[in-house]
């Protein structure tokens, strides 16, 4: 297995012009399904996940099914990870025990149904890729291109820290996810990051579509656009109480409304939460 | 004779200066706190307020470095005249946090911190330290009608939209258990924190607090200890600095020792740390961070 914590494995995936990122797909299987016909139907000329597929939602070989089948190119977020090294925790990186309690929730169940196979393929996913898109290069990351759980939130990643994250990783984009909530900040022309948001839950918004996130080059150099995908959030709903999944994670899902794991929000984010 | 063996100590690597702390009311304080790890009173001079012109120009070689994010503390922070201009000059550039006693914040204070914070695309969080669930256990610690003075101040920051985030230490007895954080936040609720917001610290048994309840002792020491890579990396000194009056230390904590102040810029103090210091030791072994 290789020891991916020592220095993640780097892999180039080539030139793009339009490419669809996918961030945290949490087992939303259904939400996968619909954001890979609509980014399809957007002639996208790539499609990359940033890791955490699990977590959260139910039956989670679905999802693997459903991304392994469709060969999309892919990363380790700190769910792969745990999963496949048989980790005990998620390593979400949250602080407050409140968050780490639903955490665990998720955690045990998502270990506990993900098959054997799944999580060995988990194991042979690389922790970065870089690509250009226009020319520009990109690099893909699960939390930050530092730390595979770092919270990169819109309210707490100032345009210094951006400069100095695109200097030191070589890049003039970084891709990221991990925190659930979709966000983009541009330095410059065509340099700055991106947080492609998640699939997996919705977006803290009281709506109950969830998203992805769509990068092009254009003229004036690159342009992010933020896409909302609606599903049958009814059906996961159900399938997440028939297996057992806790009740305020099906809120959630029906209202939009962040219920568990929020306490990690900072000021700004928090301030525009229900709760 | 056996030689004395060499006292050795692991060292903080600077990994990356992405927090930068400022101790923007020196040691000047209003209350007289008995755990203040840095003495703070309203006589304490020792290390001075910082004026509006000297904070600008620590943010401007903290923006060429990508500092992430900005503390100010003290003393209390609300003493300094320009509070509000300093933590605007900071909103400019990253997300700010003032950590406070939360006593001279009256309701225009809290509508200003209000405008500032909505004025920024970046987090505006105000700290506010309480020592108890009553006036019995908060004042002890913190002086007599301080706890009513608190609540005030907690209330102004709510009534003008602000969620700030309570700090209580060990100080209040059962506090870093489970229940008593479930007290704590039940608390919070009950005085209108409607989404509380709860840090727990640990004591430093440094300053007031060593006469408080008492010193660290002799084998409370990171001498001989070899910190694995994570393990350094893991310690607030390997991402933060803290400016003074007096120049740059390595730390929050550290500012009453002369050899852990690293230069005058933050440039210079971009280096390892050995951990020789006994609030090293609760750094590691609590694993304490002064970050929210």
């Amino acid at each position: 297995m290789p020891d991916l914590k020592v220095g993640p494995v780097t892999v180039d995936h080539g030139s793009f012009r339009r490419v669809a990122f996918l961030g945290g797909i949490y087992s939303n299987y259904l939400a996968l399904g619909e954001a890979l016909k609509i980014a399809r139907g957007r002639g996208v000329d790539g499609i990359f996940a940033l890791g955490d597929f699990g977590a959260f939602g139910p039956h989670p070989d679905r999802t693997l099914e459903i991304l392994r089948e469709a060969a999309v190119p892919a990363i380790q977020g700190n769910y792969e990870e745990s999963l496949y090294s048989d980790a005990g925790d998620c390593h979400c990186g949250y602080t407050d025990p409140r968050d780490n309690h639903y955490a665990q929730i998720s955690y045990d169940y998502t270990r506990d149904k993900t098959s054997p196979g799944h999580k060995a393929w988990m194991g042979t996913l690389p922790g970065h890729i870089r690509l250009t898109i226009g020319g520009r290069k990109a690099l893909l990351c699960h939390g930050s291109p530092r730390k595979i759980n770092e919270f990169l939130w819109s309210s707490t990643t100032p345009e210094p820290f951006i400069r100095r994250l695109l200097r030191d990783h070589d890049a003039d984009l970084v891709v990221c996810t991990h925190t659930g909530i979709h966000w983009s900040r541009f330095v410059e022309r065509g340099r700055g990051i991106v947080n492609c948001g998640a699939l997996g839950r919705p977006a803290n918004d009281g709506r109950t579509h969830v998203w992805f996130t769509v990068v092009e080059a254009r003229d004036e150099g690159l342009a992010a656009e933020f896409v909302p995908v609606a599903y049958d959030h009814d059906r996961l709903g159900r399938e997440m109480l028939d297996e057992g999944l806790p009740p305020e994670f099906v809120e959630t899902i029906h209202t939009g409304d962040w219920t568990t794991c929020l306490e990690i929000l900072p000021g700004k984010e928090r301030g525009q939460s229900r709760f | 004779m056996t030689p004395t063996p060499e006292r050795r100590f692991p060292e903080s690597p600077l990994v990356a200066l992405d927090t930068l702390w400022f101790q923007v009311a020196g040691t000047l304080c209003n209350l007289k706190c008995t755990h203040c790890f840095i003495s703070c009173s309203p006589t304490n001079d020792s290390h001075e307020m910082m004026d509006l012109p000297t904070v600008r120009r620590f943010l401007a070689e903290a923006e060429t470095l990508g500092v992430r994010e900005y503390y100010f503390t003290g003393g209390e922070p609300f003493m300094n005249r320009q509070i509000l201009e300093i933590l605007e000059a900071a909103l400019a550039l990253g997300p700010t946090s003032v950590l406070t006693n939360g006593v001279l914040i009256r309701p225009e204070v809290a509508n200003a911190l209000r405008r500032l914070a909505d004025a920024s695309p970046y987090s505006l969080d105000i700290r506010i330290s309480i020592d108890g669930w009553n006036a019995a256990g908060n004042d002890g610690v913190r002086g007599d009608g301080t706890f009513e003075r608190i609540l005030e101040g907690i209330r102004n920051l709510t009534d003008a939209g602000l969620n700030p985030v309570i700090t209580v230490t060990e100080a209040c007895a059962g506090a870093a258990t489970a229940e008593g954080r479930t007290r704590f936040l039940s608390f919070l609720r009950s005085i209108g924190l409607a989404r509380p917001r709860l840090k727990v610290m640990p004591l430093l048994r440094l300053g007031a607090e060593e006469r408080r309840s008492r010193a660290y002792e002799a084998c409370e020491s990171l001498v001989g200890r070899e910190l694995t890579p994570d393990e350094a990396e893991a310690l607030q000194c390997s991402s933060c600095r803290m400016v003074t009056s007096k120049g740059v230390y390595v730390c929050p904590i550290l500012i009453d020792s002369p050899d852990a102040r690293m230069g005058e810029r933050l440039s210079e103090t971009l280096r390892p740390f050995g951990l020789r210091h006994r609030a090293c030791y609760t750094c590691h072994v609590e694993g304490l961070t002064c970050r929210t």
